[in-house]
């Protein structure tokens, strides 16, 4: 018996050998030939053959330990010792040693890879979410350590022997009302700060929303359109009917009907004044897309057919930021965070936060959105159309 | 309750069975086979061949992310113009995003978990011969073959496979100018979906039938292991839930190609204004999530109830809080359709909406804590074997927790406004969902090899196969929560654009090499289990001493499952290591009166007859209380 395996264990390495051989020379014609072709593919067959033959070397290995545990195991056997490997044990301690550098390496993230995680909240409602942040984030890692230890422990502690039979102990009704009714105060806890804190963000009195600096974005693919309202405040209606009318001009589909529209200013970059509310109104041209500003704590989506909104107060500068993460290059981000088609992962738009005078200044330099050349161009749209009803007017008569 | 009425003698003499009424053809044996075992084994490695599809589909992703610059000639070899000059097309980057997590989550996790281990163990840890309506659990098989089919063509068609996410969210999904995976390649992922749900209906109404029809004597509701309740509950769930999505399906298909506006509304692209107006993409948000939710418990239930029995069996400890395991399922399956707007609650859905889902999630989240406690307890001195599926159950049980964890950030919506749509979702579900299930799967798969193929699995390739994978899956993972404490969205072709992800590239390489050894590690499954069904040590009858039904059956695997009568059942499924009896299990069919020295006054549930004559018995044998014994 011994013999035939040892047979095979050398069998199998000749085997390998031959099929190793004969494969890069495989390789390497095929690699010849590819030159002549095409120059692109040069070497490709060597890496493919040469990562195939670490890979059937890395199973050789593991087939020649797991023979020769199993040879091991086998005159372990003949010895009269019931047990080779003892490997109830070996998984137990193996579980042991997962619990430590396991343990460890939760902690090592914790701190190294969470040391690259957001800043403080850049906003008022977020230094809400991120209180309720750290105290979840207290819970579970609490909860989290707490029944790995149990877990792995008890795995380590608990495995077989042969002599020992288990504790009978098929239920607890007083263990399972604890285990039920704590997780249930917890959450109700997180559920009712949750709440209330959620419900604080979005459930805005209309005289605070018509007060805050309204901000109109139109999302499309791959890129934000930004208007901000002008010296009234209001934002002036769009129809998507209107998009690329006006000899094309009209790239939001501005209905120059509304008077709201003429104040409305263009701009290539979201500036916004530092402790002041400001409410963004959102929608899509095409697809969804979703307005996520992380460093504000802000997100909504943005759909086509329908306007949302999300409002909230900055309350850090670009420059108090740059200081505060000790980053001379920090800027704001506004990502798009719903799938929205090839280039989701590249729609920028600059972001800046600044003092009111900065803001002030900045707002006075920002140009209409409904340019010169629009209005002409709607004149003449009017004229026709007027012209065009007294035709008909005249023709019925 | 009632047997199926199968004549003895047939099934008595099943050797010579060939050769009489129907002759089992190659045919009729394994491919149109009407018997619950061959048709489990189908879905088994339909599964595992999808899932090793899925799994090399996001090495591809996964290569790209790490080396977003550099240029791999291979890639384009093997995949032509979505790989143009050796680097993934974003919008196939996105294909493979989509098909990856729609075969993990359907095709893998539902078919190939709940089809396997159902079809297996209903009729064999019940005690029937059949399911209800063998015929019908074949045509589930079909449909579900052919949607796998359908789904996989579409990587060979022009304009590639469906692109929007797994979620399809409309209007991606439904305007094909709007990007290459939106044409026929989303048409046909629609029509698959619809041929797979209705492979999972036939398949729900099956399970659901026989479970209430086709019990054995004795095996009353209260006697099921939990993997059958497992099994029940998850049925009823695809049954309530699934047709929710098809009719969304239907609606997007209308929009698709008969011009309707269900989802659509104020759409302006490729140069022109629709004439689509007064849809709402939230709809489809709402039909899909309605499913959508159900869904992660579909594919997590009998994960649980999977690792539930197989951590009984080899702590060689009753399960603990029985009742409360199966009261915990049923909690999360009634919650579980009324918590899918915690996918939406920045979506434009009414906020005040938002907040009441916020309260259902998180009441959601007790029967899960309330489950872990009791496996906890149950691993609490018992007599743990380690076998290969023992240690994927265990490995559940770690990622159940991790991930649900998160889920408690998630369900929260005020935390969700930063994290929706990040990475930290990512990490959530793929630790909640992606691995806990797919330990359960592997620890089913190891567990019930003997009773699928009469063969052994090598445990220690099996040991090789869980170390490797779990910490494998850890290092993907865990790291993946920080990158969306940092607010990287999910979905992102790479990581290049924006100067403040670039401190995550070198996570990317780490966790993209952590995925290759993940994968890699699979080959010692795929080896071992392929290799075992022809060649692995033969098993016995009950090569884990385990208490339930499906162990009574010859190692053979009879069509009708027992040669004689069906057994009849006389007690629960977890009396191991009972005080008083020698060994440390007894078999569902062993009668209390074969017991008498390890009975316990709980066993006889009322019945006053019995309990006197276990009195008697006990004076006899001056046998003190048992429970003074254990202490
Ligand atoms: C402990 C209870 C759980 C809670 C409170 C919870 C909560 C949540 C929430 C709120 C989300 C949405 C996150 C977002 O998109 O912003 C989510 C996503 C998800 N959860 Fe859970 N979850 C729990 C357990 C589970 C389980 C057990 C599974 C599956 C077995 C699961 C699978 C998923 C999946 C697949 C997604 C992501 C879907 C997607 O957007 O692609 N969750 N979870
Ligand atoms: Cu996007
Ligand atoms: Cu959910």
């Amino acid at each position: 018996m011994d013999i035939k395996r040892y047979l095979n264990l050398k069998s199998l390495l000749a085997l390998t050998g031959i099929v190793g051989l004969s494969f890069q020379q495989v390789m390497a014609q095929a690699a010849g030939v590819a030159t002549d072709t095409v120059s692109k593919t040069d070497g490709l067959g060597k890496t493919v053959g040469y990562y195939l033959i670490l890979f059937l070397l890395i199973c050789v290995v593991i087939g020649i330990i797991g023979k020769v545990l199993h040879v091991y195991e086998l005159t372990k056997q003949i010895q009269g010792k019931k047990e080779g490997i003892a490997w109830n044990k070996v998984n137990g301690i193996l579980f042991a040693v997962t619990l430590v550098v396991g343990l460890y390496g939760a902690y090592w993230c914790y701190t190294v890879q969470g040391a690259q995680i957001l800043p403080e909240a850049a906003s008022e409602h977020g230094l809400k979410i991120d209180s309720m942040f750290r105290i979840t984030l207290v819970i579970t890692t609490i909860v989290f350590v707490i029944t790995h230890i149990l877990l792995f422990l008890f795995a380590y502690k608990y495995n077989y022997k042969a002599k020992r039979k288990a504790y009978y102990y098929p239920h607890n009704n007083t263990l399972e009302k604890y285990w039920t009714v704590i997780p249930a105060i917890a959450l109700t806890v997180l559920v009712l700060m949750g709440f209330f804190t959620w419900r604080g963000i979005t459930n805005i009195s209309s005289d605070q929303m018509k007060s805050a600096l309204q901000v109109d974005v139109t999302a499309h693919q791959f890129a934000w359109e930004v208007r901000y309202s002008g010296k009234d405040n209001v934002s002036g209606r769009k129809n998507y009917k209107l998009i690329g009318s006006l000899g094309g001009l009209n790239s939001l589909g501005l209905d120059l009907a509304d008077k709201h529209n003429y104040d409305d200013l263009k701009v290539t970059e979201i500036v916004l004044p530092v402790n002041k509310s400001v409410r963004f109104t959102l929608t899509s041209q095409d697809v969804l897309h979703s307005f996520y500003m992380p460093h504000f704590r802000v997100q909504m989506n943005c759909v086509p057919g329908m306007s949302t909104f999300f409002q909230f107060t900055p309350r850090i500068t670009t420059a108090e930021m740059k200081v505060k993460t000790n980053d001379p290059n920090f800027k704001y981000r506004l990502y798009c965070a719903k799938i929205c088609g090839a280039q989701h992962y590249n729609m920028q738009f600059a972001v800046r936060v600044v003092t009111q005078r900065e803001y002030d200044k900045w707002v006075k330099e920002q140009k209409p959105i409904v340019t010169d050349d629009m209005k002409k161009e709607y004149q003449l749209a009017m004229k026709e159309n007027v012209a065009s009803k007294e035709n008909k007017i005249a023709l019925n008569n | 309750m009632s047997t199926i009425a199968i004549p003895n003698s047939s099934a008595v003499h099943h050797d010579d069975h060939s050769h009489e009424h129907h002759k089992e053809t190659f045919l009729t044996k394994y491919v149109f086979s009407q018997d619950h075992k061959m048709i489990a084994k189908q879905f088994l490695i339909t599964g595992i061949i999808m899932g090793v599809i899925a799994m090399g589909l996001s090495i591809l992703f996964r290569i790209q992310l790490a080396y977003p610059d550099k240029s791999f000639p291979l890639l384009e070899v093997l995949l032509g113009k979505f790989a143009p000059e050796g680097r993934l097309d974003p919008n196939f980057y996105l294909s493979l995003v989509t098909i990856h997590g729609t075969i993990m989550v359907f095709f893998v996790l539902t078919a190939g978990l709940s089809g396997t281990f159902s079809n297996l163990l209903i009729p064999l840890q019940l005690g029937a011969r059949d399911m209800a309506s063998p015929f019908m659990n074949m045509l589930s098989y079909w449909f579900f073959f052919t949607a796998s089919a359908i789904m996989l063509s579409t990587f060979f068609i022009e304009s590639g496979p469906a692109g929007a996410g797994w979620t399809i969210y409309p209007p991606l999904s439904a305007l094909p100018k709007a990007m290459p995976g939106s044409g026929l390649g989303m048409t046909l992922w629609l029509v698959s979906m619809v041929l797979f749900v209705a492979s999972s209906l036939m398949g729900g109404i099956n399970y659901v039938s026989t479970i209430l029809n086709m019990r054995t004597k004795g095996m009353d509701l209260w006697k099921m292991p939990l993997t059958i309740w497992a099994f029940f509950l998850t049925a009823i769930l695809g049954i309530l839930s699934f047709p929710v999505l098809v009719a969304g399906i239907v609606l997007l298909i209308f929009d698709r190609s008969f011009g309707t506006s269900f989802y659509l509304s104020d759409i302006y692209i490729g140069g022109q204004a629709l004439a689509n107006e007064g849809g709402s993409p939230i709809l489809w948000e709402h039909l899909f999530w309605f499913l959508g939710h159900p869904e992660v418990y579909i594919v997590i239930m009998p994960a649980m109830g999977i690792a539930s029995e197989v951590m009984s069996v080899n702590s060689r400890k009753p399960i603990f809080g029985y009742h409360a395991m199966v009261y915990s399922l049923i909690g999360i399956t009634v919650l579980s359709f009324v918590v899918w707007g915690h996918h939406m609650f920045v979506t434009g859905m009414n906020p005040f909406l938002g907040g009441v889902f916020m309260i259902t999630t998180l009441i959601i989240a007790v029967p899960s804590a309330v489950k872990t406690f009791n496996w906890l307890a149950t691993l609490w001195r018992g007599n743990i074997r380690f076998t290969p599926a023992m240690l994927f159950a265990i490995g559940l049980v770690s990622f159940f927790i991790s991930g649900g964890l998160t889920g408690i950030w998630l369900g929260n919506a005020a935390l969700d406004i930063n994290l929706h749509d990040t990475y930290f979702v990512v990490a959530h579900f793929h630790l909640v969902m992606g691995s806990a299930a797919i330990f359960g799967m592997l620890a089913g798969i190891y567990h019930w090899f003997p009773k699928m193929f009469g063969r052994m699995m090598n445990p220690k390739l099996g040991y090789l196969h869980f170390w490797l994978t779990f910490i494998s899956a850890y290092l993907v993972f865990f790291p993946m929560h920080f990158m969306g404490l940092d607010g990287v969205p999910r979905r992102y072709y790479a990581f290049t654009e924006f100067e403040s992800m670039q401190k995550w590239l070198s996570v990317n390489v780490f966790i993209t090499w952590a995925a290759i050894l993940g994968a890699v590690a699979q080959v010692a499954f795929l080896f071992n289990f392929f290799y075992s069904i022809f060649f692995g040590e033969k098993s016995t009858q009950n090569p884990w001493q385990a208490n339930t039904l499906e162990w009574t059956t010859p190692v053979e695997r009879l069509h009708g499952n027992w040669p004689g009568e069906i057994p009849t059942v006389y007690r629960w499924a977890y009396d191991y290591s009972k005080p008083g009896h020698d060994a440390d299990f007894i078999t569902q069919i062993t009668p209390l009166s074969e017991t008498m020295s390890s009975n316990l006054p709980h066993d006889f549930e009322g019945n006053e007859e019995a309990e006197r004559i276990q009195e008697r018995w006990n004076i006899d044998h001056k046998s003190v209380d048992k429970r003074e014994e254990v202490k």
